[in-house]
């Protein structure tokens, strides 16, 4: 059986970066991955960040990925991180604390941590409408992933689904890959993402239909159309639906936390829509209620990118703390600008709702 | 090929050019990626059929989760090709129900 001290399951945002923080203290770190790349959905992104110079404001997402990778080379070569790709977690088993994971699709190991982040992210919500199982309904995540990483153009014209960030932010980036998008839907009566976002593909003369949701999806194969509705605030039709061309749909209703693992290490668990989704519950430095399991970015709760660069620091850094690495001053002082700069990420209007959930799951402390 | 050729801001390092098969057919994909992003890339878009209700399934999810994706890999069923590398000469075929596994040593 393989031996680490610290496991950091999922090579996102959060996870690469609770695995350098971990090494920055002296940890022995072993990250998990299941892709064929590491970087989560940071490599994805080609628009520039928002937040303040630590979290790389104005820099595009897949190139403050790039700068990860490079603090991560340094520790690969010293053998401080051990970076296993293509390898999925299936499971811990609680008697023991072991890890079980797959290499691709075939060889079965098992790992013994002392101690485990888990940084495993997040899923696509699906929702329910005729033939939504068809080829050609995609997942917004989904498409980022074969357009900017494999650069395969995923159809000719798409249908987005959501007008929250992730909807507008993967329709533009649609339209740089050459794709024409035939209208953003939005159930609701308002833009849930940000002005700016939704201003690009304005601009680009996108139309977004607010009180529009999708129907049907028509074709008998693969996608080549869809019925829309409008509906109203009570998410009731409101004259004829309409039939559009369309060879894709893409879904960006959402997502939720990835949390089998936590559930299984029997973590304390809380549903909270704020975060969408069950979440640990965790103390300040984002330690859950099992004294070796920390949890960091989206599977704490699905909010944006810089914040799980934060939050994967801090639960980087408490995990290698509770192995005795760091000294106290150190540890403080680190802990507090993390809590600063989270803070900052999470003020204002923008941050209210995520402010709302974390004070339903964060305790001060799990007590000694 | 369904490939983007020509990005504002992303530049494309793929590997270097394999053929495959798709049901018995010869395609052309990249070494390292996605089965499912190279089947994408030649237009391919049906990867099973379900066991129950026949209804076609393809690409979704792209990071392993959701199962749509399965196919017979090398006779290998049950394949997530959004995260298996394509390699060279590789035998991918449609996934008809829940497929066969291969009998030991074969």
């Amino acid at each position: 059986m393989r031996e680490t001290e610290i496991l950091v399951i999922g090579g996102g945002p959060a996870g690469l970066s609770a695995a350098l923080e971990a090494a920055s203290l002296g940890a022995e770190v072993t990250l998990l991955d299941s892709d064929l790349k590491l970087g989560g959905q940071l490599i994805k992104q080609t628009h520039k960040f928002f937040g303040s110079k630590e979290e790389h404001a104005g820099t595009r997402g897949l190139l403050i990925a790039d700068l990860l990778f490079r603090e991560l080379e340094d520790y690969k070569s010293q053998g401080k991180i051990k970076v296993l790709s293509n390898c999925t977690a299936t499971g811990y088993y609680k008697e023991d604390g072991v890890v079980s994971y797959v290499v691709g699709e075939d060889e079965y190991v098992r790992i013994r941590p002392r101690k485990i982040v888990m940084a495993t992210g997040a899923q696509e919500r699906l929702i329910p409408f005729h033939n939504n199982d068809l080829p050609g309904v995609y997942g917004a995540g989904a498409i980022q992933t074969l357009m900017n990483v494999y650069g395969v153009t995923p159809g000719q014209r798409v249908l987005m689904v959501g007008a929250g960030n992730i909807g507008l932010i993967v329709s533009y980036q649609l339209m740089q890959a050459g794709v024409e998008i035939v209208a953003i839907l939005e159930a609701l009566s308002k833009i849930g993402g940000y002005w700016v976002h939704a201003a690009k593909v304005r601009r680009m003369g996108v139309p977004i239909l607010l009180n529009h949701t999708i129907k049907e999806a028509l074709g008998t194969d693969v996608v080549t159309g869809a019925v829309i509705q409008e509906v109203d605030s009570k998410f009731q039709p409101v004259g004829d639906p309409q039939r559009v061309d369309c060879d894709v749909i893409c879904l960006a209703v959402g997502l939720t936390p990835t949390c089998e693992m936590l559930w299984q290490a029997g973590c304390e668990m809380k549903f909270v829509p704020q975060l969408c989704g069950y979440v640990a519950k965790r103390d300040s430095l984002m330690r859950t209620s099992h004294p070796d399991i920390w949890v960091a970015g989206d599977a704490a709760g699905i909010e944006e990118a810089s914040s799980a660069m934060v939050e994967g620091r801090v639960a980087g850094l408490a995990a290698a703390a509770a192995l005795n690495y760091g000294t106290p001053e150190v540890l403080k002082e680190r802990s507090t600008m993390y809590h600063k700069r989270l803070s900052d990420l999470r003020a204002g209007e923008v941050g209210e709702k995520i402010r709302e959930g974390l004070c339903q799951v964060c305790c001060e402390c799990w007590g000694a | 090929m369904n490939l983007i050729e020509k990005h504002p801001i992303l530049e494309f390092q793929r590997g270097r050019k394999v053929q495959f098969f798709f049901d018995g057919q010869e395609m052309e994909g990249f070494e390292g990626e996605p089965i499912a992003a190279a089947l994408h890339a030649n237009g391919v878009r049906i990867y099973r059929v379900t066991p129950e209700m026949k209804r076609p399934r393809g690409f979704f999810c792209a990071i392993g989760k959701c199962s749509s994706c399965f196919m017979v890999v090398d006779g290998v069923p049950n394949v997530r090709t959004c995260v298996t590398a394509l390699t060279e000469g590789m035998r991918v075929e449609t996934q008809t129900g829940k497929g066969l596994v291969p009998p030991v040593g074969a």
